[in-house]
């Protein structure tokens, strides 16, 4: 029995070790700031969401589409939580196209709350032209597609720093400690009072990185709340359930004059 | 079988089951003489059937909502975990539900090759094991591509390619396969309807492996052919049901934990990027189940070398109950045996992780030497041992060692181990 449990927590434990010895690269080491919603009972910090949002739409949002997301996920539990009126005005400041109507025409109005994000660019073509051929990547689940998740978006914001001398640097390209190559093509977005909270919190760099990376955590994994408090329930079900099953085995095998 | 002779105690249970057998084939399952000193290490086949059962449920409901399109793939899997009622945790279900299966296959496979239970007369049930797991690699590998991530398209571009090491016909041979001239929407449409049919194959074939093990019934820890019933065994029902259900609870507890706390960790990151055919990721890596196969194919310097050593390392445990040539069956008395086991699953942890790695300088030095000492292992070690080794002494009966208390080295060895 006990031999059982040290044989399937070594290999647990080695399928871990191995996946994380593998993730060792060339760059920094990436920062690591207190996250909220790490953990058995992470959450997320509603206010920093609703910080965040405000961060992607008033910088990030001019070049990098989120089209998974939809206006109504800004008051879904689980998410920044803005009161159902403050989603419906915040979509109503976005034009969609629809159509085509009775006439056969195509006509603008006002996004509603089950419309996805707008695109800054209609297509990847025109979003790849209009920044210097280099495509700024969709953010829906952007923290998902990098290795080192949050801790890297985070990182990489505040990762601008001046290029060593040996490194020559093109037009348009700027030097990040934590880019694969160091070599990345957006300009350092954010910097200290860039935008004014609502909320009055001080807009620092630090600041605002954190509160963009807690809202791309959340729009990367929408349902994280629940997964958290439903993994919890499960695997308290399951110990109780477990338990339960061990007795009963015992009490059955003791009728066989052997050991289990 | 010693249940033919099962009636039913109702009338109607005895009409319909002269008809269909069904009722005979129930007490069957329950009354199984199955060994009593049968270890935790048996409880995977109940687990596997979990598994695939698991696979397959979520697999159908996946299913309803996921477009095999290679422009709405992507968006559709994304339209799951956001908007699905609990689209994500079936979702996460069936991904971590993939390397929970082989993690169990795995251990499954090397419980076997510790106790010899692919020897005769067991062979048949270890063949279609093997076919099993060659299906189940097909599935998943498939099952990897209809997200329609950047691993997807690159893994699966990497390995159709691999047909076109065929001599003359290759090329043809991967036009065929992908439908077309590249890995494109064809390729997705046909890899999803695979996907959704082997499974179905693999229920088939399980039924089979179960069908087969029924004949000459299981065999245990100390690897000897024991009289059915007897002394030595326990009916199926309740004693192995319930300890099946203990393990499988186990588990799922370390299932749980993945799906709900770790969903990706087990993925790769490059999968969360849509499928693009201009840009190639760093390192293409394919899932770590995969990773040993992955090692092989690689430190062969020549494609079509590599390719036909990739197929020789599953052919060999295909053929593996003739290439042992020992008469017993448990390593527990076979000294010699048991270290040379240590180190193929050392080996094979090493070629995993070398599959992981890029091929190039101390990596592939690695992975050749332990690739050349997995088909050693095989094809020399254990056909030479089998004729060698010394082995000690096996007890008669299951019981003999428990109630016994044979004075014997050997006895007294065995007993330590259980």
């Amino acid at each position: 029995m006990r031999k059982f449990f040290n044989i399937t927590f070594t290999l647990v434990f080695l399928l871990f070790f191995g996946f994380n010895s593998m993730a060792a690269e060339k760059t920094a080491k990436l920062l690591s700031p207190e996250w909220s919603f790490k953990g058995f009972f992470g959450k997320f910090d509603k206010a920093s969401l609703q910080r965040g949002y405000q961060v992607y739409t008033e910088v990030c949002s001019a070049c990098h589409s989120m089209k998974y997301l939809s206006y109504r996920n800004l008051y879904e539990p689980g998410g920044p939580e803005f009161s159902e009126n403050q989603a419906k005005a915040i979509a109503s400041n976005f034009e969609v196209i629809d159509g085509p109507n009775s006439e056969g025409e195509m006509f603008t109005r006002p996004a509603k709350l089950s419309d996805k994000f707008v695109m800054p660019y209609e297509n990847v073509q025109a979003a790849t032209a209009a920044n210097g051929g280099a495509y700024p990547p969709d953010m829906s689940v952007l923290v998902k597609a990098r290795k080192g998740g949050a801790n890297y978006i985070y990182s990489l914001l505040l990762g601008y720093d001046d290029p060593p001398a040996d490194m020559e640097l093109d037009d348009g390209v700027y030097y990040n400690k934590y880019m694969y190559g160091n070599k990345i093509k957006m300009s350092s977005p954010l910097s200290d009072g860039l935008i004014e909270y609502i909320d009055g919190t001080e807009s620092t760099t630090q600041q605002m990185a954190k509160d963009v990376t807690t809202f791309l955590a959340w729009s990367a994994e929408p349902h994280l709340e629940t997964r958290h408090k439903t993994g919890f329930r499960v695997i308290i079900y399951l110990i109780i359930l477990t338990i339960l099953v061990y007795l009963s085995m015992k009490k059955i095998w003791s009728r066989v004059e052997n050991k289990i | 079988m010693s249940d033919h002779d099962y009636q039913p105690a109702s009338k109607l249970g005895k009409w319909f089951n002269d008809r269909l057998p069904l009722l005979t084939l129930s007490n069957h399952l329950q009354e199984y003489p199955t060994p009593k000193n049968l270890n935790y290490w048996w409880t995977f086949g109940g687990i596997l059937t979990f598994c695939l059962i698991t696979q397959i449920v979520t697999g159908i409901i996946l299913g309803m909502h996921y477009i095999a399109h290679s422009d709405l793939a992507f968006e559709s899997v994304e339209h799951i975990m956001r908007d699905v009622n609990y689209g994500w945790l079936i979702r996460y279900v069936h991904a971590n539900g993939a390397s929970m299966f082989f993690l169990a296959v795995y251990i499954h496979i090397f419980r076997s090759l510790y106790y010899g239970s692919y020897k005769s007369p067991r062979e048949v049930i270890w063949i279609i094991g093997m076919i099993i797991y060659f299906l189940m690699m097909a599935t998943a590998f498939m099952g990897y591509v209809l997200p329609w991530g950047q691993m997807s398209f690159w893994g699966a571009t990497v390995i159709t390619n691999l047909f076109s090491a065929i001599p003359f016909i290759g090329e043809s041979v991967v036009n065929w396969l992908w439908g077309g001239y590249s890995v494109d929407n064809p390729t997705l449409t046909r890899f999803f309807s695979l996907h959704y049919l082997l499974p179905f194959l693999i229920l088939g074939l399980v039924v089979l492996h179960i069908w087969a093990l029924h004949v000459p019934g299981n065999n245990n820890p100390i690897g000897i052919e024991i009289k059915k019933p007897s002394n030595d065994t326990v009916p199926f029902h309740p004693y192995i049901v319930v300890k099946d259900a203990f393990a499988l609870l186990l588990f799922l507890i370390v299932f749980a934990f993945f799906v709900f706390y770790s969903p990706n960790i087990l993925g790769h990151a490059d999968n969360y990027i849509e499928a693009n055919p201009l840009v190639t990721p760093a390192h293409i890596v394919p899932e770590w189940y995969l990773l040993p196969f992955y090692a092989i194919l690689r430190s062969v310097p020549d494609k079509l070398l590599g390719v036909i050593a990739m197929f020789a390392a599953i052919f060999v445990l295909v053929i593996l109950p003739w290439l042992d040539t020992s008469k017993v069956r448990s390593a527990i008395f076979r000294p010699i045996y048991k270290q040379f086991y240590w180190f193929l699953v050392a080996d094979v942890i090493i070629l995993g992780y070398m599959g992981a790695m890029p091929a190039e300088g101390t990596y592939l030095l690695i992975a050749r030497v332990a690739t050349a000492y997995y088909f050693i292992h095989f094809l020399f070690i254990l056909p030479f041992l089998g004729k060698k080794e010394k082995t000690l002494e096996v007890p008669l009966s299951i019981i003999e060692p428990v109630i016994g208390g044979s004075p014997k080295e050997a006895m007294a060895k065995f007993k330590k181990e259980i």
